[in-house]
């Protein structure tokens, strides 16, 4: 199943450099959070952007470790229509998410947790999309775009 | 890293100095429950200055700091979360409801010490 939220549109994103964090402990979702920091900071977002950037990979990291153990993250920029963003992928071969409507819910949680994740997420980002079957790993992709 | 925890008068101040994993977060709450036991204190201040980011594991461990200290008889206020990080927690859905937060050191410090002078004033009257 697939949802997306945001402008969406058939720009093409050109990656213009990324950077790749396996994610296995909480360590690691440190790591990630950092380094999206660093990436978003590099190419000129400012304090507030680049806070929600961090939070962001911070909770699809603590996602990934929750459900499925281990997965990566995967931050790199991306251009449309000359406006520069930064992409946030976070990749696992988990259980994936077999009703990717009802996760997007608030307050919806399937670990005993705040179930604010991925709704909250969202929101921090200017466009989001899952994509995840049962079985087949999720791969959720968030993009902020430079103002 | 563990977080170095002073202690100042019947106060606590755990003084965050880097970014934390969830098991240093995990060893803090630990170590704040044993030294308040140990010093007696009346007041923990949490200074998360630093911090760049506060998850939704941070903010329910602080929560937990908090009401932990509660049942142990200590006031918990966490001090320094930077605005850009309070927006954050803001459109991400965290709320520290419940938890006393003021702007830095100084005011927690100033907040502890009225508790204090009230818990005297009621003691005596």
């Amino acid at each position: 199943m697939r949802t997306s939220s945001g402008h969406g549109g058939s720009a093409s994103r050109t990656p213009v450099g990324d950077v790749c964090v396996p994610i296995r402990t909480d360590a690691d979702v440190v790591a990630a959070r950092s380094l999206g920091r660093s990436v978003a900071e590099t190419h000129g977002f400012g304090g507030t952007d680049v806070t929600m950037i961090a939070t962001a990979i911070s909770e699809l990291a603590r996602n990934i470790l929750k459900y499925a153990d281990e997965g990566e993250i995967v931050v790199e920029t991306v251009e449309r229509n000359s406006q520069p963003g930064v992409s946030v992928v976070a990749r696992d071969e988990g259980p994936g998410i077999p009703d990717v409507g009802l996760a997007m819910q608030d307050g919806f949680s399937t670990a005993n947790s705040l179930g604010l994740g991925l709704p909250g997420t969202r929101r921090l980002m200017d466009e989001f999309e899952i994509v995840s079957s049962p079985g087949a790993g999720t791969v959720i992709t968030a993009i902020k775009w430079l103002r | 890293m563990p977080v170095p925890i002073l202690k100042q008068g019947d106060c606590l101040i755990a003084s965050i100095q880097a970014a934390l994993t969830d098991a240093d977060l995990l060893d803090l709450r630990d170590q704040l429950s044993e030294r308040v036991g140990r010093h007696r204190s009346r007041g923990v201040i949490v200074d998360v200055t630093v911090l760049d980011v506060l998850d939704s594991f941070a903010s329910r461990m602080l929560r937990t700091i908090a009401e932990m200290m509660r049942l142990r008889g200590a006031e918990t206020v966490i001090v320094g979360i930077q605005p850009e990080v309070a927006f954050s927690m803001v459109q991400l859905g965290l709320s520290l409801d419940g938890v006393t937060t003021v702007l830095d050191l100084e005011e927690g410090l100033a907040h502890l010490e009225r508790s204090r002078r009230e818990r005297v004033a009621y003691a005596r009257g």
